[in-house]
């Protein structure tokens, strides 16, 4: 990258319009890519917020034994919320829309993805989702209380709003489709001179995995949705037992999609990963074709292994057995992963600045996700464990010890560049300590309750369980107090916060050559690409450019 | 954009409107085998029918057969990635 351009002072992308309008309007009409992902972040991180604070509730209804501030229809409904939240409208689309769009086309050496305009499309269609599953609460019928899941038969008697919430995630599935052919064309079509495939940052190739299952796995979600909305207003039996439908039919069908959603929503982050460990240990990554190749084989494997959320639902001990070998299969390229990372901070000069932190947090948080996920694909122990609370803390380490724990590190690695400003480390570091200790304390207890045979979704527990309760819901507190207090100290650093330089971290992907914010278009001239990804060789040039 | 991009195929009339009798033709055959009660052959021979289905209008309707190979090869990815899928869900309704 010895080409590659170094901004001189110019505007910043948020200064300048991409199209005739000024103020709200350029924002709203905007096909610069960085400009949507910041609109994704603002739309991403509101719902994640609102999520968190339905989760606090739910804690809080369970921290005594019988009814404390809600009712069992209530509760319902808010898990309900809280999963479909969580899940279609932030971990879904949250790496990939805000980073992958950010971060995707600087790191490629691109000055936009290749349709900004199909990505601006892609925006709106999430804000029309998400106004559907919002308008879904409030309509006659009332929320949905079926679960994120939307198992048959219960969701086709259910009485409360389960169609339009089910139109909602059609149309969510269309924004992820589109994103996703636009990351894949973007790859294949705009990498800058000398960019190989295997010069490409990580990111960009966990990125573009994630984006083969979007275009994909999502229609099969999609026709799922019309089947059940058709049986619904028709009567049609496909899936309901009593119209003569298959109801474990649909969960092949949901889990079809939603197995290899998991990896949509965990891919992206161990790319991140491999983007910040390499730049606080200053060594180039370990086995980089690897890792690599590895997010390619965990999105393709990933397809394979949708049964193992079934394995008490009926299905047959044949095909049980079967899901139960391919999920330990998926299990080495995750290891292949870990391995190759800890290998690339060994006899590495650490810096243990906040990104790697939060990374840290997330090795040890992902792992006790991945390996109690064996757990569950055995399929002795997961007959005593399906539906308790084991599950549902297995989920949380993996989902929000995974991928929230990586939303979070990203924050922190790119926030300096998409801002321009400079959050204060110190408060950050607290913020790492605070979130690990709240994060365990509330999902934890989880594993042991579970094990002891608490079932998950349930209202009430008997006394045994007080304890366990008390100290998640305490978590609780502590882990939502933490998020908050992240919250606030980046709107202090983005008013006043120190100008951040164009190199804080010492990275030396592109995005680390230009300023900090980015220009429109982000380069001045598009760069030649001459070192491999990871060459920290680069920094002395970088200095003199 | 390579030159091969921009190439027109033409592909006669003729070719569509037999392509077209084709797909009509297996439909029917398709509706005809369901009635006839093969037990569960009757599933893997509808699925076979539209794999053909898929094929004829895959390469000549969208033009994929004088696409790049690269199209090809993604396109055989996503065929093989759906016929797992099929298989894997046989695996529970056979021998359930």
């Amino acid at each position: 990258m010895a080409d590659a351009t170094t901004a001189v002072a110019e505007k910043p992308y948020y200064q300048v319009s991409t199209n005739k309008h000024s103020g709200i309007l350029s924002w709203l009409l905007t096909t610069d890519h960085k400009r949507i992902g910041l609109m994704y972040f603002a739309a991403i991180i509101t719902f994640f917020l609102v999520g968190v604070i339905i989760g606090v509730l739910m804690r809080l209804e369970l921290i005594a034994p019988g009814r404390t501030i809600m009712g069992p229809q209530t509760y319902n409904e808010l898990f309900t919320l809280h999963g479909v939240i969580m899940i279609f409208l932030f971990i879904i689309p949250g790496l990939p829309a805000i980073f992958g769009n950010f971060f995707l086309p600087i790191q490629i050496g691109a000055r936009d993805v290749a349709f900004p305009r199909l990505n601006l499309l892609s925006y709106y269609i999430y804000v029309i989702g998400a106004i559907m599953a919002l308008t879904s609460l409030f309509l006659p019928g009332g929320p949905i209380d079926t679960g994120w899941t939307f198992y048959i038969p219960y969701s086709i008697r259910s009485t409360t709003n389960v169609s339009m919430a089910l139109l909602a995630a059609f149309v969510l599935g269309f924004s992820s489709i589109l994103t996703g052919i636009n990351f894949i064309t973007t790859v294949h079509r705009m990498r800058a001179p000398g960019m190989g495939w295997f010069r490409m940052p990580l990111f960009v190739w966990a990125t573009y995995a994630t984006a083969w299952i979007q275009v994909i796995a999502t229609p099969v979600i999609g026709i799922t949705i019309l089947l059940v909305v058709i049986e619904r207003a028709f009567g049609v039996g496909i899936f309901d037992p009593a119209l003569g439908g298959d109801p474990i039919l649909f969960q092949h069908l949901f889990w079809i999609y939603s197995h290899p959603a998991v990896y949509i929503m965990i891919l992206p982050a161990m790319g991140v990963v491999s983007e910040i460990i390499p730049t606080f240990s200053r060594r180039t990554i370990f086995g980089y074709k690897q890792i690599a190749y590895s997010s390619l084989a965990i999105a393709f494997i990933g397809y394979l292994v949708w049964g193992h959320h079934m394995f008490s639902s009926g299905m047959s001990d044949t095909d049980a057995m079967i899901f139960s070998l391919l999920t330990f299969l998926v299990a080495l390229p995750s290891g292949v992963k870990i391995f190759n990372w800890v290998a690339t901070m060994y006899k590495g000069s650490i810096d243990p600045q906040p990104p790697f932190l939060w990374v840290m947090a997330f090795i040890v948080l992902f792992s006790i996700g991945g390996l109690t996920g064996l757990v569950l694909g055995s399929l002795a122990t997961d007959i005593h464990l399906t539906d308790t609370y084991f599950v549902v803390a297995h989920f949380h380490y993996v989902m929000f010890g995974g991928t929230g724990t990586i939303f979070f590190a990203a924050l922190h690695y790119w926030f300096p560049k998409m801002f321009g400003k400079m959050y204060n480390i110190k408060f950050s570091k607290i913020a790492v300590v605070t979130y690990f200790i709240g994060f365990n304390m509330l999902y934890f207890p989880k594993f042991i309750m579970g094990y002891m045979g608490m079932p998950r979704r349930y209202y009430d527990y008997l006394p045994m369980f007080t304890p366990y309760q008390r100290i998640s819901t305490i978590g609780s507190w502590i882990l939502a107090g933490t998020i908050f207090f992240m919250v606030g100290y980046f709107i202090h650093a983005l008013y006043k916060g120190k100008k951040a330089t164009s190199n804080p971290w010492g990275g030396v992907t592109l995005e680390w050559h230009i300023s900090s914010p980015p220009i429109m278009e982000n380069f001045h001239e598009i760069p030649t690409i001459t070192h491999e990804p990871y060459d920290f060789s680069q920094l002395k040039e970088m200095k003199n450019e | 954009m390579s030159e091969h991009d921009n190439k027109v195929h033409h592909i006669s009339y003729g070719t569509y409107i037999l392509v077209w009798v084709a797909l009509l033709a297996f439909t029917s055959i398709t509706v005809t085998i369901a009635g006839i009660g093969l037990g569960r052959y009757t599933l893997f021979i509808a699925l076979l029918i539209a794999a053909i289905k898929s094929t004829l209008v895959i390469n000549i309707f969208m033009h994929i057969k004088f696409d790049e190979p690269i199209f090809k090869v993604f396109l055989a990815l996503s065929g093989v990635t759906l016929l797992i899928i099929f298989a894997l869900t046989f695996f529970d309704v056979l021998f359930r």
